[in-house]
């Protein structure tokens, strides 16, 4: 057992669409929550197995997408200072704040490094003790463990010199806002694998009662989307509304319990702006007071930056499966990938980038910026 | 979004809970792991490794319970869909590789 | 279901979405250089286009090729230069001496050359100790020898120190072409036949294995090797060869997706065809990288005609760099000018070429 492998065998993918192919006898939109998820359905081209019945809309789960430019725009203020060494996971390097990216920071001089794990830039603040080492903790609740951790690594040490600059968002408060939607069209939802590894799927449970919404915990390989799905469809065309775990290997339903004590040490939680959305109640992570200390934007005075998203978006309807995204008029006259007004247009996993470059492939020219 | 990939570990080492580590093999590269959120964890382990955490430990059992389940379920469609087509009398469901 | 359902679903009323696997890239306007320009992606191109086409416009500009083929009298010159500022400059499987030359040759024997002389430049940054340049230069000089070129001239300039990172290498190559010899994207048609020289991604992800930050532990080594033995032997077997790329920066999907531009194609490959070794795979699933863009240095793609396949594919397999060559794709019929990766489910999607440099992931 590779837990890789097996999971992305040809026959067992082709055989759990047919599956899916034969059972569902109703239209059913479902949405996998994760970005994950869907760079998963994209790179095995999972919904062309799919029968026309079933309909997949992409969800909320790229925290790239979702960081708010405000959060962008205070990176770029604190990487540009001189006595600053800015560490990131590679993702967030090319997100566009209001002034460029961090990739521009660095042309510009700024000295941003990227890491592998939160811990690594622990590592950099012991070995650069005359600067002064910040780290950008983005990311669900996969990634707080591992950000908590580099927290408590560096207090326990009592590094003065490591600070974080923190913007964690909680997947079950975005399900929650788009299932509340009165014209929510998402009827069965494959939650995030890696999420509930963590904090388990519990959470989901009254979510599904009350919302009357399947729930399918799902992995990442094509057999365990598929079977994710398939999951979803017989709920649905049986009229049950339930949490099923179909990720056991790696998810159990009170999550991890080290990770989760980690994570409320240090993290409490906040109202957090979602890029596109909006603001959502209780949706994030924020350090605890006592952590006060290690926070960036306190240390470095970017409380106050701020920056106002173009209202001209749609993108919040988008990721709610509302809108598709060439019904926006802004789509693809003033919002390019290339000059993005939301988030939805900023990730390659985004629906309106995704839709981009689907529509100029096929009309050409013509929606050309 | 949460890039998390199995990887087997080939050595731990420390003890201290916030810094206990592995070395965990990915395809046969070596990358250091910390075990803090899963103590229980020890050497021929497969772990969940997110950012450089181990998440947990992998389930082999429940892994092998999932891929027969979905065997079973195709074996069993497989021998519906001969009943059926003995009784239509011709062979209808064409089924590719 | 068949491949064929597949492939015609895909084609008919649900919308097919072609996404770019790596997560975010715009491509911004940028008024500074920045390090995706250099990453052999949509930047780089467009870095090309804005600053230098304009510039020297020329017809042997427009191929985007990695070298050119010239007329000289009444011969054909092959000309290509390359710069190297690889970081770190010694690597598991080679040093930054042995890329530089078998870079530069490798670019010329894709123009269908054989190659003759190279120049050498040298960027050394104040400190660099002198046993390090010694030892990349007897590097260069095993390659050289072992190809069967000459360095016949050079130049060495010293940088202040923190201007420069040790070494950098500019190399320039030359070579003959034989006449009536024609190896373009402009001779690729329907029917020819892709062929992979060699396993997938292995330079990049030695390279990366070393870099602080990311590093890990592994017993890969950069696939850094000269090809023009391969190539001459291909010509030797009389294998007719349409075009040949070399699958460096960008990896072999960008190779692939920008022959397929030029010569107005659409190129199916499979992506069971070619070899990846257990540790590049396991790196890239690591660090959410995709193996068909990641840098090779001794691998390439050659285009040829579907009577020569076992010709061509005996001759690769009969050199040390060649071992696990394999057909991997073919030719449509051309209604676009892409590239599309057939999966082993039955589906199949659109590559691109990525903004700047893949990089490590969380997402």
């Amino acid at each position: 057992m590779k837990f890789v492998r097996e999971f992305r065998d040809g026959e067992a993918t082709q055989r759990c669409a047919e599956t899916i192919a034969r059972e569902a006898r109703h239209h059913w939109t479902i949405m996998e929550v994760c970005g994950g998820q869907t760079h998963s359905i994209m790179r095995f081209g999972l919904d062309a197995l799919l029968p026309p019945a079933v309909e997949l809309v992409h969800g909320p789960g790229c925290p790239v997408c979702v960081t708010p430019l405000e959060l962008i725009d205070k990176a770029l203020v604190v990487a540009s200072r001189d006595d600053v060494i800015f560490c990131s996971f590679g993702d967030m390097l090319r997100v566009p704040g209001s002034d460029g990216d961090l990739f521009t920071a660095r042309a510009r001089g700024a000295d941003v490094r990227i890491v592998y794990a939160p811990t690594d830039a622990v590592a950099v603040a012991h070995k650069n003790p005359d600067k002064q080492v910040v780290f950008f903790a983005v990311g669900f609740e996969t990634t707080a463990p591992a950000n908590a951790l580099a927290l408590l690594q560096a207090h326990t040490a009592g590094l003065t010199n490591f600070s974080m600059l923190v913007s964690h968002v909680l997947v079950p408060p975005a399900v929650a806002a788009i299932a509340r939607s009165p014209t929510c069209r998402v009827q069965g939802l494959l939650a995030a694998g890696h999420v509930c590894t963590v904090m388990g799927y519990a959470e989901y449970e009254p979510l599904a009662a009350q919302y009357r919404l399947p729930i399918v915990v799902t992995g990442f390989e094509p057999v365990d989307i598929l079977s994710g799905i398939l999951a979803c469809i017989r709920q649905l065309e049986q009229g049950q509304f339930v949490v099923e775990n179909g990720y056991g290997r790696a998810v159990r339903r009170e999550g991890n319990a080290h990770a989760r004590a980690m994570i409320e040490e240090v993290f409490e939680v906040t109202d957090r702006v979602w890029r596109g959305i909006g603001v959502i109640a209780e949706s994030g992570y924020r350090l605890r007071a006592k952590y006060a200390a290690f926070d960036a934007e306190v240390r470095f005075s970017v409380e106050d930056v701020g920056a106002r998203e173009s209202t001209a978006c749609r993108s919040g309807l988008v990721l709610q499966g509302l809108i598709k995204p060439n019904e926006c008029s802004e789509f693809a006259v003033r919002c390019t990938p290339e000059n993005p007004l939301g988030a939805t247009m900023v990730s390659s996993e985004g629906a309106c980038a995704a839709y981009h470059r689907y529509r100029r492939r096929a009309m050409g020219r013509e929606v050309d910026a | 979004m949460c890039l998390g990939v199995p990887g087997q570990i080939v050595e731990t080492k420390g003890e201290e809970a916030l810094f206990r580590g592995a070395r965990v093999s990915f395809g046969g590269i070596l990358k250091d792991v910390s075990l803090a959120c899963v103590p229980e964890a020890s050497v021929g382990d497969w772990v969940l490794v997110h950012a450089g955490l181990a998440l947990t430990v992998l389930d082999e059992q429940d892994a092998r319970q999932q891929l027969d389940d979905l065997r079973r379920m195709i074996e069993l469609e497989d021998e519906l869909s001969d009943e059926l087509s003995d009784e239509l009398g011709e062979g209808e469901q064409e089924r590719g590789a | 279901m068949s491949g064929n359902d597949a492939g015609g679903k895909d084609t008919g009323g649900k919308a097919r979405l072609d996404v770019q696997l790596s997560c975010p890239a715009p491509v911004g306007t940028r008024d500074r250089v920045v390090l995706g320009h250099g990453g052999g992606g949509l930047m780089t191109n467009r870095l090309i286009e804005d600053v230098f086409l304009g510039a020297f416009d020329n017809p042997w500009l427009g191929t985007r090729h990695d070298g050119a083929v010239v007329p000289l009298g009444t011969a054909r010159l092959a000309i290509s230069t390359d710069s190297y500022v690889v970081s770190p400059m010694f690597f598991p499987g080679g040093d930054i001496g042995k890329l530089a030359l078998c870079g530069t040759v490798n670019d010329v024997a894709m123009c269908g050359a054989r190659p003759l002389y190279v120049s050498a430049g040298f960027i050394l940054e104040e400190g660099t100790p002198i046993e390090a340049l010694r030892r990349v230069v007897s590097s260069m000089q095993a390659v050289a020898r072992e190809v069967g070129v000459q360095v016949v001239t050079g130049d060495t300039k010293v940088v202040e120190r923190g201007r420069g990172d040790q070494i950098y290498i500019n190399t320039t190559g030359v070579g003959l072409v034989e006449a009536g010899r024609q190896v373009a994207p402009n001779r690729v048609r329907e029917g020819d036949v892709v062929l992979l020289s060699g396993d997938v991604g292995r330079h990049g992800i030695a390279v990366m294995s070393a870099r602080e930050g990311v590093a890990f532990e592994t017993t890969i080594e950069s696939d850094c090797a000269p090809l023009a033995s391969m190539v001459q032997g291909l010509f030797d077997a009389g294998v007719d060869v349409r075009c040949l790329r070399d699958c460096t920066r960008g990896g072999v999907a960008s190779a692939l997706v920008e022959i397929a531009e030029v010569a107005r194609v659409e190129v199916e490959i499979r992506d069971d065809a070619w070899v990846v070794e257990a540790e590049v795979l396991g790196a890239c699933e690591l660090f959410g990288l995709d193996p068909l863009f990641i840098a090779n240095e001794g691998c390439l793609v050659a285009f040829v005609a579907p009577e020569d396949v076992a010709k061509a594919l005996a001759v690769m397999r009969a050199d040390p760099a060649g071992r696990h060559a394999r057909e991997v794709g073919r030719v449509m019929k051309a209604e676009r000018a892409e590239v599309r990766l057939r999966s082993s489910l039955g589906t199949s999607r659109v590559i691109e070429l990525l903004s700047g440099e893949q990089l490590p992931r969380i997402c």
